[in-house]
């Protein structure tokens, strides 16, 4: 076996532009798909025009909102790109210089302060495919409901205050004067001491003890206001929490994704070529004539194909590593879902290896089967129907990517158990490996 | 061409089936030390199916062969060989895993033999059609065989390649190496053959001499592929 590995390395040393495409494409796929599962366009950039004046305020109960600073919150997701004018930021729309245009008009404070009509911001975007039109919307329309909520719940806040003025009294500033607010409380004690001096069983103390138990109740039903005007401020919280799968961040679910393509093209392509080869050169039959027995010369290849992969992917974790925090504390558990993965990848390869005439049949198929197990693998459940999810589900289970993806995601983010994955990804390879040795019957 | 009565190759009884396609029909023969048997036939005969299950690559589904399968050298149809290595490289990954006892010096005889030590270090891929079959029968030649199977050993040659090819051949079974070679050039089974089997529809429909087909057919002294086209053209094929 040590002499046909030998010449499967030589083989491979002297094919440098296929080992290039070979280590190259999966990787760059892997960190493409990475990278468009982790970041969208992150920040986009967004034209904005403000209307308002620079420090334009609301004034609400007396206290005043700068909405400048209020509508700075708008930019947390978004790039502004500021242009002096509305029909600027249309123009830098149309021209495609930017994602979309947001903008602030001059009369937003006026509408804000007057109560009678809200404020209203225009928002122009190109919606040349639906994806753009969709995250457009998406991402400005959260940003102005998290604006508006923000605005909401301070207006809740200056409508308390004004609620505790006039259950408990105090002072109140008003067009630069104070005035001091009687408030209930001290009404209802005022009143109280002013009744005691009328005859029990007049006519004034009875009504004016009517008086007193109004102001009492109504402080104490003001009492409550705190929190009816706390849910009118966020009348929907968000408790969530999660029944499966672990805390892994987007970013880190993608460093495990890009390492499981990586690895899972590699490996096909390599166990499923190197075994064609040997059919493409009739040297199969020559071979197996008592020279090496099947199994081994399908160890060899698996065993090769493995091998790269694994460094491939190491190199690969080592080079993301450089701009995404990965636990390196943790490098023998990776080492153990790559192979693991790698020699499932192997043992499929194998079987497609065996399938094949030709090592261009043999890759064109490996492509063919690779792409939608991925992509398979990444359906979410509730996104199809729970049938469909689960044809789904157990086709993703036939095959090493989904247990190899969540191996590398267990080794590398400490997302659920890695031991599952590990025994699932020995069984697809007794399996594949199986159905492989079946298939060379028909090899010679 | 001495031969002697030592049968160091025998079959009885083969039969190949293909699902309901029959490729072998209880074909038997037999061949003694440093003789030279002919398989020839018209196309999809058996005759690649007969070779294939003597060089122990196929099981037959009924029939046996007698013949230590460790000293058979087989030279299949199409080159066996890697185009990405050397002929050097070639030849000696095969002596090692024939594990020949010394694969460096085998693998030097077997340059010196089919005359490539000039083209020792080049990639079998830039090599000539005839070239290749040269290394081709080079590695079935490694371990020394008793037995050498040709499977159309000179169809890819040119006439001097050919000739060449059958000096070779030739000297191997005076060396008492029994040689069974299938071919579809009638005159290379008429020159250098002791005895051809002739199969027809996965049948053996003769074994003998050649002269003995020519006697048989009424064509002596006539041309031999004439008179092979005559012999199956009576035999209904």
């Amino acid at each position: 076996m040590r002499w046909l590995l030998v010449k499967d390395l030589r083989i491979l040393q002297r094919s440098p532009l296929l080992v290039a495409l070979l280590v190259l494409y999966p990787v760059v796929i892997a960190v493409l798909i990475g990278f468009a599962l982790s970041r969208g366009p992150d920040k986009p950039e967004v034209a904005f025009y403000n209307g308002l004046s620079e420090g334009a305020t609301v004034e609400l109960g007396g206290e005043k909102i700068d909405l400048t600073e209020q509508g700075s919150r708008l930019f947390d997701e978004i790039d502004p790109v500021r242009v002096d004018s509305r029909e600027e930021a249309i123009q830098k729309v149309r021209e495609g210089d930017v994602l979309g245009a947001l903008i602030i008009p001059d009369d937003l404070a006026s509408n804000l302060q007057s109560t009678l009509k809200p404020g209203t911001v225009e928002v122009f975007y190109n919606a040349e495919d639906p994806a753009k039109k969709q995250f457009v919307e998406n991402t400005i329309e959260a940003q102005v409901q998290q604006a508006n909520a923000a605005l909401t719940k301070r207006i809740a806040v200056e409508a308390l205050d004004l609620l505790d003025l006039i259950s408990d009294g105090g002072s109140y500033s008003f067009l630069g004067r104070d005035f001091d607010v009687l408030g209930l409380r001290r009404a209802e004690r005022i009143l109280t001491e002013a009744g005691k001096e009328l005859p029990p069983g007049s006519a004034q103390r009875e009504k004016l003890k009517r008086v007193i138990d109004f102001a009492q109740l109504a402080r104490e039903n003001l009492a409550f206001s705190d929190d009816v005007l706390g849910v009118v401020g966020e009348p929907i919280r968000v408790n969530a929490k999660a029944l499966e799968g672990g805390s892994t961040s987007l970013n880190a679910f993608a460093v495990a994704l890009a390492a499981a393509v990586s690895l899972m093209f590699i490996t096909l392509l390599l166990a499923a070529g190197l075994l064609a080869v040997e059919r493409e050169e009739n040297a199969f039959a020559r071979l197996v004539r008592g020279l090496v027995s099947h199994t081994a010369l399908l160890a060899e290849k698996a065993g090769l194909a493995a091998l790269c992969s694994t460094a491939v992917c190491l190199l690969m974790l080592a080079g993301l590593g450089l701009f995404v925090d990965l636990d390196w504390g943790r490098l023998p558990l990776w080492l153990v879902a790559v192979v693991a993965g790698a020699l499932a990848f192997a043992a499929l390869g194998l079987a497609i290896g065996a399938l094949t005439r030709e090592v261009r049949a043999a890759s064109l198929l490996a492509f063919m089967l690779a792409l939608p197990l991925a992509f398979l693998a990444l359906v979410p459940s509730g996104a199809v129907a729970p049938t469909l999810f689960d044809v789904i589900r157990a086709v993703s289970a036939a095959f090493p990517f989904k247990p190899t993806l969540d191996a590398l995601d267990a080794a590398l983010n400490d997302a659920g158990g890695l031991a599952g994955p590990l025994v699932h990804l020995a069984v697809l390879a007794l399996v594949f490996g199986a159905l492989s040795r079946l298939g060379l019957r028909r090899f010679a | 061409m001495e031969t002697t009565t030592e049968t160091t190759l025998s079959a009885r009884g083969l039969v190949k089936r293909y699902g309901d396609r029959v490729a072998l029909r209880g074909v038997s023969l037999s061949a003694g030390r440093g003789e030279l048997v002919a398989v020839i036939g018209p196309n999809g005969a058996g005759k690649t199916t007969l070779l294939s299950i003597l060089a122990g690559i196929q099981r037959p589904d009924e029939g046996t062969v007698e013949v230590a399968q460790d000293r058979v050298g087989w030279v299949p149809q199409q080159p066996a060989l890697y185009s990405k290595l050397t002929v050097r490289e070639n030849l000696t990954l095969f002596a090692r895993l024939e594990r020949c006892s010394d694969p460096r010096e085998t693998v030097e005889r077997m340059l010196d033999l089919t005359d490539l030590g000039g083209r020792a270090d080049d990639q079998v891929g830039v090599l000539s059609g005839g070239n290749r079959q040269r290394v081709n029968i080079a590695i079935g030649l490694l371990a020394d065989p008793e037995v050498l199977l040709l499977d159309e050993p000179s169809s890819a040659l040119d006439p001097r390649q050919r000739e060449r090819l059958w000096e070779f051949i030739l000297r191997l079974a005076g060396e008492g190496t029994t040689v069974a070679y299938a071919t579809h050039h009638i005159q290379e089974a008429d020159r250098y053959a002791n005895r051809l089997i002739v199969l027809a529809d996965g049948e053996r429909v003769f074994s003998g001499s050649p002269d003995e087909l020519e006697s048989a057919t009424g064509t002596t002294g006539l041309d031999f592929e004439h008179a092979f086209v005559e012999f199956l053209r009576q035999q209904g094929h």
